[in-house]
C-alpha cells in the first residue's frame, strides 16, 4: 500500500499541470484556444454562440484529451519502471489504476475550471453552463479511462501518439452524444447515462491497461 | 538474508523465427554465482529476462524462491529528478533504509539531475538501487558496461559481498567478471 502511495505521489508530481513531464499545461491551453477560435470563425452572433457554445466546449475537451496520451506510459516502459515494479510484486493493474486517478486529477478538474472562461467567451451561462460543468464531471473520467487504455495498447507502436488520437475520437463518441446531448434535451437522463458509461470504462481500464503493458513485454 | 533458490529446467528461447538456445537447465542456491557467457546475440539478455519472469520461455520452466532484483541497461530513474530523489523513490517502495552508496562514489552526484549523468554513472546509480532493494537473487545484465576500472572493481566487490551474505547472482556478460567461486555457463553450447 505504501508502495502504491509512493507511485501516486510520483504520478501526480509528473502529470499535474506544472508537473515535470513536459507540456502538462498544453491540454488546457489547447482547450482554451479552441474555445477562443470558434467565435472568430463563425462571427459575432451572440444567440448562435450561446446555442452551440456548450457543444464546442465538449468538442474542445475531447480534443484536449488526446494531447497527454503519449507521455502516460511510454517513458516509464522505456526506462524499465514497469519491469522493476513487477519484480517487486506490484501488479501492472495496480499501477495503471493509480495512474488513472492521477491522469484524471491532472485533466478533469482543471478542464472544468478552464470551461468557465471558455463558456464566458462563447456566451454560455446560467442553466446551460451548469449542464456543461456537470457533463464534464460525468464524462472526463470516461475520457481519461479511454485515453489510458489506448496509451497502454499503443505503447510499443512507433508514432503511437498520432494513432492514439485517431483511436480515441470514435471511442469517445458515445460519451459526447450523451454528455453534450444533455444540453439540447435538458433533464438529467443524458448526464446519468454519461456517468454510467464513465464508471464502466473506469472499472475496466486498469485490467485492459495492465494486460496491454504485460503484452508489450513479449514484443 | 532469506533462503533463496533459482532453478531453470529445459529452457528454450525463441526470438522471432530464430531459436537462440534450448535444453538449458541451471540451479542456483544461497551464496552461489553464475556467469552466463557468450558473444552478442546468443540470448544472454533474453535468458536474464526469463529468469526474472519478465519473458515467457518458449519451452521449459523457471522456479524462483525469494525476491529478484534486476539490473539491465535501463536504470529506471527519472531523468529530471536529482539522483538523490530518484533513488529515494525506490527506497520508499522497497522500504529499506535507502540505497547503499558505499564504494560506488555517488555522493558528489546526488544533487545532479539523472539526465546529466554519464552511462557509467547511471549504471552505478542502478547498482545502488539494486543493493538497496535487498533482494536475495540478483540478475545482472552486462553489469560492467560503461563502468571504468575502479567502478568495475566496486561492482565486483558488491556482488561478492552479496554472495557472502547468502545471496545468489546470475551475471550475463561477455567480459570477464572477477568473483571467487564464480561458475561459468557458456550459452553458445546450447544453440540448436
Amino acid at each position: 500500500m505504501s508502495a502504491l502511495l509512493a507511485i501516486l505521489h510520483r504520478d501526480l508530481a509528473l502529470l499535474l499541470p506544472g508537473g515535470q513531464r513536459g507540456g502538462t499545461l498544453l491540454p488546457l491551453l489547447f482547450f482554451l484556444a479552441v474555445a477562443m477560435l470558434y467565435p472568430f470563425a463563425v462571427g459575432p452572433a451572440p444567440d448562435l454562440l450561446a446555442r452551440t457554445g456548450g457543444g464546442i466546449v465538449w468538442v474542445a475537451a475531447l480534443l484536449a484529451a488526446i494531447l497527454p496520451l503519449d507521455r502516460l506510459f511510454g517513458p516509464d516502459v522505456e526506462r524499465g519502471f514497469f519491469d522493476q515494479w513487477r519484480l517487486r510484486g506490484i501488479a501492472e493493474e495496480a499501477v495503471v489504476a493509480v495512474r488513472l486517478l492521477a491522469h484524471w486529477l491532472s485533466f478533469g478538474p482543471p478542464l472544468m475550471l478552464a470551461a468557465l472562461p471558455a463558456s464566458a467567451l462563447l456566451g454560455v451561462h446560467g442553466e446551460t453552463l451548469w449542464t456543461v460543468e456537470m457533463g464534464l464531471l460525468a464524462g472526463t473520467p470516461g475520457l481519461a479511462a479511454i485515453g489510458l487504455m489506448i496509451a497502454a495498447l499503443t505503447v510499443t507502436v512507433r508514432g503511437g501518439a498520432a494513432l492514439a488520437g485517431l483511436l480515441l475520437i470514435p471511442l469517445a463518441v458515445p460519451l459526447l452524444v450523451f454528455g453534450a446531448g444533455a444540453l439540447s434535451t435538458g433533464g438529467r437522463s443524458g448526464l446519468a447515462l454519461c456517468a454510467a458509461m464513465s464508471l464502466a470504462l473506469v472499472a475496466i481500464a486498469p485490467f485492459a491497461g495492465g494486460a496491454a503493458i504485460r503484452a508489450a513485454r513479449e514484443t | 538474508m532469506d533462503v533463496c533458490r533459482l532453478a531453470a529446467t529445459d529452457l528454450a528461447c525463441r526470438r522471432g523465427e530464430r531459436l537462440l538456445f534450448r535444453g538449458l537447465s541451471l540451479t542456483l542456491g544461497p551464496g552461489e554465482a553464475l556467469q552466463v557467457a557468450g558473444p552478442n546475440g546468443t540470448g544472454k539478455s533474453s535468458l536474464i529476462r526469463m529468469l526474472a519472469g519478465l519473458l515467457r520461455p518458449f519451452a521449459g520452466s523457471v522456479e524462483r524462491v525469494g525476491a529478484v532484483g534486476l539490473l539491465d541497461e535501463r536504470a529506471a530513474l527519472d531523468g529530471h529528478q536529482p539522483l538523490g530523489r530518484a533513488l529515494a523513490f525506490w527506497a520508499k517502495i522497497d522500504g529499506g533504509e535507502g540505497a547503499a552508496l558505499a564504494g560506488l562514489g555517488l555522493e558528489p552526484l546526488l544533487d545532479l539531475p539523472v539526465r546529466y549523468l554519464s552511462t557509467g554513472q547511471r549504471k552505478r546509480a542502478a547498482l545502488a538501487r539494486l543493493a538497496g532493494q535487498g533482494a536475495p537473487i540478483w540478475l545482472l545484465d552486462e553489469p560492467l558496461n560503461g563502468l571504468d576500472r575502479d567502478a568495475a572493481r566496486a561492482c565486483e566487490a558488491l556482488v561478492a559481498d552479496h554472495c557472502a551474505r547468502g545471496g545468489a547472482a546470475v551475471i550475463a556478460s561477455h567480459q570477464p567478471f572477477a568473483l571467487p567461486g564464480l561458475r561459468t555457463l557458456a550459452l553458445p553450447g546450447f544453440a540448436p
